[in-house]
This record gives structure tokens, C-alpha cells and sequence, in this order.
């Protein structure tokens, strides 16, 4: 995905660079700018990312935004255990996106990750990262990358070093060594004496101090808050409807605009009356972009009756002739010219073709942001998962100096890919709007609008072979055709000895971008359905298939004995019911998951119960986690049984709810998870619950029927 | 043109257009943001309030069909004294929300049921509880609602 490509970027930069006094000066004047956005008074600022104010109060700087996924509580957790806080007064706000805020901890999670070094990224000055994660603007969200990356190797070194300043300064105060000091609910106690001095005492004049970035972190047996399911510290206000999101945002003399783009994704505007719209009563001005028009009015509705009014004329740059067949076809024929597998003497060969649609994100909340232009500078409200590279952009579309323009992070309501800033049109199109009127101007888009101008997950065909004998795979390959490669997430934990994947690149009109778990999802349903194919043609149950390809006291293997195990794998069940399960491993965690379904009087799945058993190495929140894993298993539920985003003559067929079916509370399963805590190195969690659900429901379904589903969603090929 | 009606208990004159969806007046004439915009054609649930008690979805009524009514919106829920309705404290109780923008909606639509239900059934719940979460935190709105229903019948007389 995107971050990966720039991780690549990065990788690059720390390679060629050097001038490390520069970097190190770049870096003092960082930490004075990150200290004047935040700390005011008598507050304390540490590593940019914890601020200790006089009353105690703690606030983490979160350069990730938190749209759900509860990262925000957990990297919090994170702070608060290797600072010895006191929890209750413990509070998060989004970091400024400000390059003083760049986040360094990511480029180094990352970097690690796609060098294969990691030994060598270890040893780079992180004020060297840093640098490179501010030339990069890296403040994004996605990748599951939050806790394993920024929380480990930024939020516990803030927090330890804090603590770390605050207890030489108070052994000075004191006058007692460092050694006899201990730390607990945000003081530095001096058992001998009783004497104490509380955090917000000392917070000041201990950032002053030059900070220890060496700092030792603590043992897994003394953690206090890292794997407690505490309650989450943004809840309170989504209960009670005072939480403000992007689309709530609102200023005096504010407008409301809405608007309608090209129709064929490449399309651009030719002509538009504006008339009509200029007599419905409120609007106030109709802006004629390259590939959309707008209506900006004094209220939502009204500028939506303007857009109703409208009939614009839009080209459809060259893409008429394009639809979901059309680029099946295509994408079938690439694969075709992939190498045939052959069959040894007692061998089978078995070959599938798979198909998954383009799937949108479908977030709650459509887009909508606010910008104002006032006196040579633009501000800017909402919510986006890397609010310092949308400024950047903002600059660039508003033709305005990045240091007159500000990003305001909001929280979101969802994004699950869909906010990432080079696929958010929003922030181009607002940018441009925002500079053509003299009051500000919130631009939300309907959800036609945002269902048919997505940035969708990939569409992708692919051709499976395999080589079968003795109940083993000998050989596998696979031919697929989609915009990108997706090496990373193609793989599967089984022990083949030989195994290839083939990419085609194949793009068609649409944007192709990162919807939850990445191309984990159609991999995940092709090869682990596959691999179901496998085990049923040499006669094998699945599970006792799988388990055959993987290494003894292994990783997986306890997961997938362990979901088995909770499922009752093979024990009987009520007529009309059977099992699926599958695996998969992505974003650095494992998980199995385990499907009980059942069809129907229509024919359609119903899914009763799921497990899901989950190796992320260490769990900071159980409590969150589960919930993650809980709704990234549904999600996937929901894309494999009813969604799909399909073309016809160029242009999205589907346009809201009505047609692009999101699973409901009826037929959600109840899920059980469990947490395997293997203390192995931090995994994700936000996505990696996702793509073992499509392919666990698939064999499920296999299992009852005998049909075998290749193509999703299921109930569209269920329809033919 | 003006029309009267009752929000959350206050009467109120809303200066808005007959046609103007009660989501909408709601949102940017009362500036009661809590509820909100999904979809725009009741699919979704995002916008549901309570109309003289009953669960309404708010982008697809007019307000001019709410004049002479009583609405209630999510941000008039608690009690007086700032208390949590039972169905919200229930809501944290089990941690329901992520994202958090169906919550409103959700909570709204919890609420109607067990008014009109006292304590749903499986069954019930099922039937009643459409609104997308595409969260996916279904399994602990399930648990919420039970949570809300165990506590005996004050969290159905303490209700908006």
C-alpha cells in the first residue's frame, strides 16, 4: 500500500543522506516549534508527544488519527504505563499537522519493516527519522501501524524519558540520589522520607532537561496499564451526541456547498445552465470546476435542491466502453498467459479462477470538510488519515504557501482506507472553493456522490494452480491482474515447496486505493479457498489439511489448533449447519477464524457464529482489540455476502445503501476472540480480522452445499 | 416560514423552508449536531430521532410534519441533573462504539424498542435494530441492550 511505497521513499532518503549536524539542529528547532503550538504556562513538553501540565493533567499528542479503531486510548495506555501516571488524568488530543509533529516512529516501524534490515534501521539516529518522516509530511493512519510502530518505539521512549527528567528533577529538589526514588500515579515518591513531589510540579523544569532517548523500558511482568481492557477515553462523548465530527463543524456566516462530478471517473465538465440552480431560494453561487460542479447555499438542503435543479453535461473521457465485464475479461486474459503447472506421474493438478469486485469503504460519514480563506491564509477542518500531508496539498490546490495554510484534525466518523489524502478529492476541490468566496464554506458530499466516486479497493481476477499428491501441496502459482503488486499480502503461512505469485498490472479508470486490509482481502479469499479445494480433492478435511502444511510448535499452528479447538471443529452439528474456516496472516498478525453457517429459504448465508483466534503478539487493550477484531470479522462478512461496486459504460452502477448492502445487526453472528499472547513482536489489529472471514464463510457454504463460491459477492452470483 | 414544534422539551420556532428534512433543521437550524447525516434516504438510520415517542428517520420527513410535535434528539436523552439515560450509560458499560457516528442513531432506535417493548426479545431486537453500523459493533449493541433491559423497568420510565 501507499505507506509502504513511501516507506520505500524514505528508505531512499536515508541512504543518501547525511549532514547529520544539520539534521541535529533541524531537530532543536523542531522541538521548539512542536513546544509553542502546545505548551502554554507552567506545562511541561516532552519528545513533542506528552505534555505535563501544572495540574497533572497528561496529554498525549497523537499523530495518528483516531477514526474508530481506538488507537488513540491505547497509545495513551502506552504513555501512561512507562510514565508511571495516573490514569484518570490521563487525556489525547490529534497532534497539530505541523511538521514538528511528524511522525518519526512510524517512518522507523516502517522502514524497518520494508528494509529487512531492521538491525540497520535500529542504529540510525532517530533524529535522522525524524527528519525523514517530516520531509515525507508522515502523519498518516492506515497499516494497521499505530500501536506496533509509533506505540512501541515512540509513545513508551516519550514516556519513559519523561519520567526518566521528572525524577532527576526531583532528586535534585530533594537532594537525594535518583536511586531512591520510585514513581506511581504521577509522582516521584522518596519512601525513606515520605517525601513526594507530584508531576505537575516538576513538569516544567524537567523537559528543560536534555532528555535520555536511550532509555530502558519496562519489563511485560511490571505492566500496569499496557494490557488492561481500560475504557476507551473517546466513548463518553459518542454516547451523548456532543462528539464533533468533520461534517458538525460549523463558524459564523459558515455556507454550506455540496456538489456533483463527472459521472465517468476521467470525465470532465463541458457545460452546465447555472440558472436553475441560481432561483432555488438560498443558493448563492454555482462553481464550475474541471471534472464537477458545485453549489454553494446557505444550508445543506438548500444547495442540494440547487444540484437538483442542475443538469450539467459531463465528457467521459475516453472510458464509455468500460465495465465490470469488460475488465474481468481483460484481466482473465493476462492471467491466461501465465506459465501452466504440470502434474508430476501420481500427482493432481487443479486449477480455479477467482474473482473479487471493487468493494467501497462506505463510512458513515460521507465526506465533508470546511475551509476558510481570510487575509492571505487558509484554514481547514475535518478529518483525514494524514492531516499534515493534507495541508501540503491544500497549499498546492489553493495556490497559497503551506505556511499559511492549517489542517484542523477532526475525528471522523469511519474511513477504513477511504481517507488517505491523495485519494480524498474533497481537499482539492475545497481548497479551490474555499478561495473563490469571501465567507467560509463547509463542502459535504451526498452519499451518491461518495459511493459513486470512491477510491475502491481493486478489482481482481486471478488463476490458481496447484499441485496435489499424498495429501501434500508440492507446487502452487498463482496469475493475477489488478492495478498493483500485491506480493505482501498474497502469501499464505503453508509450508509449499514451491510457491509463486504473478502479478499483472492491469488499471483501468477507477482509482484504485486502500480499503480495510488492503489486497489481504481478495488474496485471502482466493488462496485460502483454494487451498479448501485442495484438502476436499485429496479427500482431507480441511483443518488437518491445513495443520499438515504447518511447522510444529510454530505460531500458526497454535492459532489454528486453537480456533479449531473453540469452534468444535468436527463435533456434529444441527441439520442444515457446517463450518468454514481459514487463515490468514497480515499487517504482522495471525489469525484464524472459524465460520458457522447456514443458508436461508431464499438461498441466502446466514452466519450464526464466528470465532476468531488472534496472535498480534502483545494486546495493549484486549477489550479494544476485540472489538477490532470483532468488527473488522463482520466487515468482512459484509463484503463477501452483498457488496460490490460495479461499472457499466464507465461510469459506478450502485449509489447508495438501497444498492450497496452493508450487513445488519440481524444477521451479524455473535463473534468469540481470543488472544493469543505470544509476546512475539507487536502486530496490527485494526485490519487483520478482516480477510479470514470472506474465505472461513466461503467453506462453509462449500461445506453445505457442495457449491464452491470463486466469485464475490455471494449473493450476486447466488441472483445468476 | 416558521414552524413551531417541541425539541427535547423546549418549545422551539424554526425558520426553515416546509420542505427542509428535519435532519437538516435539526442539524444547522438548532445546531443539534448529535444527529446525524448518512445516507439520505432511510437506509441507514444514522439520522433517527423520536417523533411524539416514535422512532423517526430524521432526513426523510419533512419538518413541517413535525409542527405541533414533540421531538426528541439524542442530546436529550440524559436527565435533567445531566444524568446518562440508562441506555447510554448501558452503551459505554459494554463499549459499543468505535467510529461512533451510528451511535446516535443506534442509541435512538434501542431506546424506542424498549419503551415500546420493556424487554425485547432476541427476536425483537433483530427486527427492530436496522441502523448500518458499518463498524461492525453489532454483537456489543446486543449485549447493551440486554445490559439497559436487565436493570429493571427504571430505565423505561427514566426515558426521554
Amino acid at each position: 500500500m501507499g505507506v509502504k511505497r513511501r516507506a520505500f521513499l524514505i528508505g531512499g532518503a536515508a541512504i543518501v543522506g547525511g549532514g547529520l549536524f544539520a539534521v541535529y539542529s533541524a531537530d532543536s528547532s523542531n522541538r521548539k516549534r512542536a513546544v509553542e503550538l502546545t505548551a502554554k504556562g507552567k506545562d511541561g513538553s516532552f519528545l513533542s508527544w506528552v505534555k505535563i501540565s501544572e495540574d497533572d493533567t497528561v496529554t498525549v499528542y497523537s499523530p495518528h488519527i483516531d477514526f474508530g479503531q481506538g488507537s488513540h486510548t491505547a497509545l495513551a495506555q502506552m504513555v501512561a504505563e512507562e510514565l508511571d501516571a495516573d490514569w484518570t488524568k490521563v487525556v489525547v488530543e490529534h497532534a497539530p499537522a505541523d511538521p514538528a509533529f511528524a511522525n518519526s516512529a512510524l517512518g522507523r516501524g516502517f522502514m524497518a519493516d520494508m528494509s529487512g534490515q531492521p538491525g540497520v534501521v535500529a542504529a540510525l539516529p532517530a533524529s535522522f527519522i525524524s527528519m525523514a518522516a517530516r520531509s515525507m509530511n508522515l502523519q498518516i493512519t492506515g497499516g494497521s501501524s499505530a500501536v506496533r510502530f509509533t506505540g512501541q518505539s515512540g509513545m513508551r521512549v516519550a514516556g519513559a524519558a519523561a519520567r526518566e527528567a521528572l525524577v532527576a528533577e526531583a532528586a535534585e529538589r530533594l537532594k537525594v540520589p535518583v536511586s531512591e526514588l520510585t514513581t506511581l500515579d504521577s509522582r516521584v515518591i522518596h519512601e525513606k522520607t515520605s517525601a513526594s513531589l507530584r508531576y505537575g510540579e516538576l513538569a516544567q523544569a524537567a523537559a528543560a532537561r536534555s532528555l535520555n532517548s536511550d532509555v530502558k523500558l519496562k519489563d511485560r511482568k511490571d505492566f500496569r496499564y499496557i494490557g488492561q481492557g481500560v475504557h476507551r477515553l473517546d466513548i463518553p462523548a459518542k454516547v451523548d451526541g456532543s462528539a464533533t465530527y468533520g461534517i458538525d463543524f460549523t463558524l459564523p456566516d459558515m455556507r454550506v456547498a455540496t456538489i456533483m462530478m463527472a459521472p465517468v471517473r476521467g470525465g470532465k465538465l463541458t457545460s452546465v445552465d447555472t440558472a436553475p440552480a441560481l432561483a432555488v431560494k438560498g443558493v448563492e453561487k454555482v462553481i464550475e470546476l474541471e471534472d464537477a460542479v458545485l453549489v454553494i447555499a446557505k444550508g445543506y438542503w438548500q444547495a442540494t435542491k440547487g444540484m437538483q435543479a442542475l443538469a450539467p453535461k459531463f465528457s467521459d473521457g475516453g472510458h464509455g466502453g468500460l465495465s465490470t465485464a469488460s475488465i474481468y475479461a481483460a484481466q482473465d486474459k493476462l492471467n491466461a498467459a501465465g506459465e501452466k503447472l504440470v502434474a508430476p506421474e501420481g500427482g493432481k493438478l487443479l486449477t480455479a479462477d477467482y474473482k473479487a469486485p471493487f468493494l467501497h469503504q462506505a463510512m458513515m460519514e460521507p465526506f465533508a470538510m470546511t475551509a476558510h480563506h481570510k487575509d492571505g491564509r487558509l484554514d481547514m477542518w475535518g478529518g483525514l488519515q494524514d492531516p499534515l500531508a493534507a495541508r501540503m496539498m491544500a497549499a498546492e490546490s489553493a495556490g497559497v504557501d503551506a505556511a499559511k495554510v492549517m489542517f484542523h484534525p477532526m475525528i471522523m466518523g469511519g474511513g477504513f482506507g477511504r481517507r488517505f489524502p491523495p485519494y480524498s478529492q474533497i481537499v482539492d476541490q475545497l481548497a479551490k472553493i474555499a478561495m473563490q468566496v469571501p465567507y467560509p464554506v463547509k463542502l459535504i458530499w451526498s452519499r451518491e456522490q461518495d459511493v459513486q466516486h470512491g477510491a475502491y479497493r481493486p478489482q481482481v481476477a486471478a488463476r490458481l494452480q496447484a499441485v496435489t499428491g499424498k495429501k501434500r501441496m508440492a507446487a502452487w502459482a498463482s496469475d493475477y491482474a489488478q492495478n498493483d503488486d500485491a506480493a505482501a499480502e498474497g502469501t499464505v503461512p503453508y509450508a509449499i515447496p514451491n510457491f509463486e505469485a504473478r502479478h499483472h498490472e492491469y488499471i483501468s479508470n477507477q482509482v484504485n486505493a486502500y480499503w480495510r486490509s488492503v489486497n489481504a482481502s481478495q488474496h485471502g479469499f482466493f488462496n485460502e479457498s483454494f487451498v479448501d479445494e485442495l484438502a476436499v480433492a485429496e479427500g482431507e478435511d480441511p483443518y488437518t489439511f491445513r495443520r499438515n502444511h504447518l511447522k510444529a510448535g510454530s505460531r500458526q499452528l497454535l492459532v489454528l489448533d486453537t480456533v479449531a479447538t473453540r469452534a468444535g471443529w468436527g463435533k456434529p452439528l444441527p441439520e442444515g449447519r457446517a463450518r468454514g474456516i481459514a487463515m490468514v496472516e497480515s499487517f504482522g498478525s495471525i489469525v484464524a477464524e472459524v465460520v458457522e453457517a447456514s443458508l436461508k429459504e431464499d438461498g441466502t448465508p446466514k452466519v450464526h457464529k464466528a470465532w476468531a483466534v488472534v496472535d498480534c503478539g502483545t494486546t495493549v487493550n484486549p477489550l479494544n482489540a476485540a472489538a477490532q477484531i470483532e468488527g473488522g470479522l463482520i466487515m468482512g462478512l459484509s463484503a463477501a455476502i452483498g457488496e460490490q461496486i460495479t461499472l457499466e459504460k464507465g461510469a459506478v452502477v450502485e449509489s447508495n445503501f438501497n444498492d450497496y448492502p452493508i450487513l445488519k445487526l440481524a444477521d451479524s453472528p455473535e463473534v468469540d476472540v481470543h488472544f493469543i499472547e505470544s509476546g512475539a513482536k507487536m502486530g496490527g489489529i485494526g485490519e487483520p480480522g478482516l480477510p479470514p472471514a470472506a474465505p472461513a464463510l466461503a467453506n462453509a457454504l462449500f461445506a453445505l452445499t457442495g457449491k464452491r463460491v470463486r466469485q464475490l459477492p455471494i449473493l450476486a452470483q447466488a441472483k445468476v | 416560514m416558521a414552524i413551531e414544534t417541541t425539541v427535547n422539551g423546549k418549545a422551539v420556532s424554526i425558520e426553515a423552508e416546509p420542505d427542509t428534512p428535519l435532519l437538516w433543521a435539526l442539524r444547522e437550524d438548532l445546531g443539534l449536531t448529535g444527529t446525524k447525516f448518512g445516507c439520505g434516504i432511510s437506509a441507514c438510520g444514522a439520522c433517527s430521532v423520536h417523533v411524539n415517542g416514535e422512532i423517526t428517520r430524521s432526513c426523510s420527513v419533512p419538518v413541517s410534519a413535525v409542527a405541533g410535535k414533540s421531538v426528541t434528539t439524542i442530546e436529550g436523552l440524559k436527565g435533567e441533573d445531566g444524568t446518562l439515560h440508562k441506555v447510554q450509560q448501558a452503551w459505554i458499560d459494554a463499549q459499543v462504539p468505535q467510529c461512533g457516528y451510528c451511535q446516535s442513531g443506534q442509541i435512538m432506535a434501542a431506546v424506542a424498542l424498549i419503551q415500546k417493548t420493556g424487554t425485547p426479545s432476541a427476536a425483537q431486537v433483530d427486527e427492530a435494530m436496522t441502523n448500518i453500523c458499518r463498524c461492525g459493533t453489532y454483537p456489543r449493541i446486543r449485549k447493551a441492550i440486554l445490559a439497559a433491559t436487565g436493570q429493571a423497568a427504571v430505565a423505561v420510565e427514566g426515558a426521554a
